[in-house]
């Protein structure tokens, strides 16, 4: 039982991306797009977080903990927060093209948008 | 010393921000584009001065003076080394060209162009000298994020914006791959800094988890090398950023993702990860690249997609340089990434003077309208040439580097792939030079409206000195790579330097003095390699002259192209898709990738 919950949490990570690209793959909204493209990026936080957790550990704040007390990987959690901003800027940045595509084309389905590759040299 | 490594990075995202804040003025915003190009010519320069100095040895410079103790590196480390300081020289000088020619350019944007650029260039000197794999992440991301901005620039433009999105989001899942990558190989190792992870993986025979995470970190540099199939987003942005972006995506872009799967296999995962399984992922998906791209590229008429599809052929003719897991192979990997990033930016910059000037880029409209630019002309055609290798112009260098390597290697086959793409990327320039700067071969149809808005605003002063000497530098420089006698050594040494495993691991971890290892140095000039370049030349012209007369092709080409046409038809249908059709394809690559390693 124990070990089947010490890998759970990869498993949910590793679902959450596959859903993600699902979700990216079958799109009808860019704005369902850049959603899915967060739940992408969400799967790392997760990953990343497990890698630094053990049992019976607390927060690595030593403000109240006495030194020699077990706490979880602090580096894992400077990451998380480093990914976290950069996933916000992806997704602004995202967000604000997918604004200017609909002012300017008036649809933002993936599908309806004219395909960018041209015709065949012959 | 030291000071000036550090400033190779610190320079452009300061001058950036000094460029953000000062913008508001108009006096500001005049300053831009001179601080800009002041800044993107210094790194280079800086780049070459540390390249004389340094000389051959590895310098580790750790941030703050968290330097590692018995071993233990806990700081931030920049690896300052010849092969790494070549890579910040060449996109330098690609970032210079392009800022020197869109000088006022894209002035309603005020200055966040010539910011986003310089953010871009710090970014990539950050990535290639980054010791460590978080820090490389980050530089990675904050690459792609400002190239997503940049190919997006022309917001009203609505190709341009999707293009972007399609960019965004494809190198964005690549990114996150990569991040798992990362997380897996800090769980197995407890380590960030490559050479510790790499000493760390070494001790033990590499098991499931090592071999998929080293699948999930190439995911991500593989999707900005434009590997088929993670090289979806490539044409759709570069059919549509603006030129000098073009040239900073096709040439250092490309050549920086190569450069970290270089440094990444012989840092961290070579000794632990079996050689062949990497060396037939690294050959299949370059072989593989290299011929779609090359027949994708000869059937487009589109100009910039055109050169979008032929930077994808030569990506993969630069993987497989890389593949074969030499020093001699990674020379000439290097010498051909060189040639091409010159000719290519050429090329591109030419591309963006027709647009300018005539509001289109299909090749068809542009029948003959360029025959009164005779420079703009001269250039690009001579850029064809030297992307298909003419001895001893651009890409000829590389190739013939790479005869030496393949011969090394038993993997003489390659020959044939590496003859293929030049004839077909350098005959497709070729062609369409021939038909817009002098009017050759049938009228073509010009089919449906093809209209582009143009770049500039500025219309009078567009077709100067100044958007003229940048495609001019840089086809010198591609020319000059074959002709000067010193070449060859350089990069052979700087190849030996980067498969010496121990020596980047000593140099960081135990604060070692080491030095490049010495190699036998094997002259380019050879009869066997410049044949080999003259014979891609001749077929390029075939093939050009083929595509501007097809009216007079004879019945038995006509028949030969039949079942041709039909696959490369089946090809183009691929390509016209959906962005979650590429998505899909990333992680088709992935399986594919992931699948080679677990099983050889």
């Amino acid at each position: 039982m124990h070990e089947v919950l010490g890998v759970l949490p990869y498993a949910v990570a590793a679902w959450i991306l596959l859903v993600g690209c699902y979700g990216i793959a079958t799109s009808r909204s860019f704005i369902h797009v850049v959603v899915c493209l967060s739940l992408v990026q969400s799967s790392t936080y997760l990953m990343l977080l497990m890698v630094g957790w053990s049992h019976h550990a607390t927060a690595p704040v030593f403000a109240d903990v006495k030194p020699g007390v077990p706490v979880v990987d602090p580096v894992v959690q400077a990451l998380t927060l480093t990914d976290i901003v950069v996933g916000g800027a992806v997704t602004a940045l995202l967000l604000a093209l997918t604004i200017q595509l609909a002012k300017r084309q008036g649809s933002i389905d993936p599908d309806r948008i004219r395909s960018l590759e041209e015709e065949l040299e012959e | 010393m030291n000071t000036l490594a550090v400033m190779l990075v610190v320079a452009p995202l300061l001058a950036g921000a000094v460029i953000a804040g000062a913008s508001i003025t108009p006096l500001g915003r005049r300053l831009a584009d001179p601080l800009g190009v002041a800044v993107a010519v210094a790194v280079p320069a800086g780049a070459v001065v540390l390249i004389v100095t340094v000389g051959e040895t590895t310098r580790v410079l750790w941030q703050g003076g968290w330097e590692p103790v018995h071993g233990q590196a806990i700081g931030v480390a920049l690896v300052v080394d010849r092969p790494a300081l070549l890579i910040v020289a060449l996109v330098g000088l690609l970032t210079a060209a392009a800022l020197t020619w869109s000088w006022h350019f894209l002035a309603d944007t005020g200055a966040s162009y010539v910011v986003l650029v310089l953010l871009f260039l710090g970014a990539c000197d950050g990535f290639v000298l980054a010791g460590d794999v978080f820090d490389a992440f980050v530089w990675f991301e904050l690459m792609g994020v400002t190239a997503y901005a940049l190919t997006g620039m022309r917001v009203e433009e609505p190709r341009s914006v999707h293009g972007a999105l399609s960019f965004g989001i494809v190198n964005t899942v690549g990114a996150s791959l990569s991040l798992t990558g990362v997380a897996l190989l800090y769980a197995r190792t407890g380590e960030l800094n490559l050479a510790a992870i790499g000493a760390s993986l070494r001790t033990a025979s590499a098991d499931h988890l090592v071999l998929i995470s080293c699948a999930l970190l190439l995911t991500g540099v593989l999707v900005k090398m434009a590997l088929v199939p993670f090289h979806f987003w490539t044409a759709d942005a570069e059919a549509v950023a603006p030129t000098p972006v073009c040239v900073l995506l096709s040439g250092a872009m490309i050549t920086v993702g190569a450069f970290a799967v270089a440094r990444w296999w012989w840092v961290v995962f070579d000794g632990a990860v079996p050689e062949t399984a990497i060396r037939h992922a690294l050959l299949g998906f370059g072989a593989v690249t290299a011929v779609v791209g090359a027949l994708m590229c000869a059937t487009q008429r589109h100009l910039k997609r055109l050169l979008a599809y032929s930077t994808v052929a030569h990506s993969g003719v630069i993987s497989c340089g890389i593949g074969l897991l030499s020093g001699s192979g990674l020379a000439a990997a290097g010498l051909y990434a060189v040639g091409h990033a010159c000719s290519k930016g050429a090329l591109f910059l030419v591309a963006g003077m027709l647009l300018n000037r005539f509001e289109t880029l299909d090749e068809h409209e542009l029948y003959g309208r360029g025959r009164r630019m005779h420079l703009a002309g001269a250039i690009f055609i001579v850029a064809g040439l030297s992307l298909a290798g003419l001895p001893p112009l651009g890409t000829w260098a590389g190739k013939s580097a790479y005869s030496g390597a393949l011969a090394d290697a038993h993997a003489e086959w390659l020959e044939v792939v590496l003859v293929l793409v030049s004839a077909l990327t350098g005959g497709a320039v070729l062609r369409a030079g021939l038909r817009i700067f002098v009017g050759l071969g049938d009228v073509p149809d010009p089919g449906p409206d093809t209209h582009e808005e143009p770049e500039g605003d500025t219309p009078r002063r567009r077709d100067g000195f100044r958007v003229l000497a940048p495609p001019a530098v840089l086809l010198v420089l591609a020319a000059g790579l074959g002709l000067w006698p010193g070449v060859a050594a350089v990069a052979q040494r700087a190849g030996a330097t980067m498969t010496d495993t121990g020596g980047y691991v000593d140099a960081v971890l135990h604060n070692a003095q080491v030095t490049a290892p010495e190699v036998t140095v094997e002259p380019l000039w050879q009869a066997l390699s410049a044949g080999l370049g003259l014979l891609a030349v001749v077929l390029g012209i075939a093939f050009a002259v083929a595509g501007l007369w097809p009216s007079r092709r004879p019945r038995i080409v006509r028949a030969a192209l039949g079942p041709v046409r039909i696959m490369v038809r089946r090809l183009h249908d691929v390509h016209r898709a959906h962005v979650g059709d590429y998505v899909s394809w990333v992680l088709v690559g992935f399986t594919v990738l992931g699948a080679t390693l677990l099983h050889t």
